[in-house]
């Protein structure tokens, strides 16, 4: 019976990770610093997903998981080239 | 809280309160430290690396779990091996834009390149330098 007492605790560490990640997002002095941010950001938010669908016991979780891990890989490419190159699709 | 997880065997909690814990720590320090580093360089260490093993170890768990439950998924080992192959991509394009973005803020070269630089310009490697013309010879005054 240890899961029911530490999947909260450990859902609420993921959210103070989560917070920090904000905080960076909205201070980071440079442009590289908030994506590096919105990446992190993505990769605990599928974390904290994979916790919530083990507290419900629900395999619907992980297939919004594949999609923020597909989702979020794209973004970050995205706005690396778009700050490289100036264009995305080239 | 989910029923089934409540009929599962004392080992295979264990071992998966353990994961969840190693994972949920990686990711709060990998989270401080891009939190807390003062350069962007530095700040690059704490997501690409300890966050990715931190989401690593909770999908395991998880896979643990549900494979004990009895209905085991293949969706953790997709976003596993996703996140392991995308995480170095991205943080190589993040260290291209920031060399671009601003070149002055390139951190300095560890003490021991020097080293490395003289070893660039031995003689088995190509030289890359510009050298000085080789004297034409002279025909001898008669």
């Amino acid at each position: 019976m240890i899961l029911p007492t530490l999947l909260p605790m450990l859902m609420a560490a993921l959210a103070l990770a989560l917070a920090l990640n904000a905080w960076r997002l909205f201070k980071g002095p440079a442009l590289t610093d908030r994506i590096l941010a919105l990446d992190t950001l993505y990769i605990n938010a599928l974390t904290l997903l994979v916790l919530l669908g083990l507290w419900q016991g629900s395999k619907l979780y992980f297939e919004v998981a594949v999609l923020i891990g597909l989702l979020g890989f794209i973004g970050t490419v995205a706005l690396s080239k778009y700050l490289l190159r100036g264009e995305i699709v080239e | 809280m989910n029923p089934l997880l409540q009929t599962l065997p004392l080992w295979a909690e264990i071992v998966a309160a353990v994961l969840l814990l190693i994972g949920t720590a990686f990711a709060l320090v990998g989270s401080w430290g891009l939190a807390k580093l003062g350069d962007f360089y530095k700040r690059l260490h704490g997501p690409s690396k300890a966050t990715t093993l931190g989401a690593g170890c909770v999908l395991a768990a998880s896979a643990l779990l549900f494979a004990m439950i009895g209905t085991p998924s293949f969706h953790e080992l997709l976003v596993v091996m996703f996140l392991f192959i995308t995480a170095p991509v991205s943080a190589h394009l993040l260290v291209k834009v920031a060399l671009k973005q601003d070149p002055t803020a390139r951190p300095p070269l560890p003490p021991w390149a020097s080293i490395l630089r003289r070893a660039q310009h031995s003689p088995l490697e190509r030289d890359v330098s510009p050298r000085t013309p080789a004297p034409v010879p002279q025909a001898p005054p008669d």
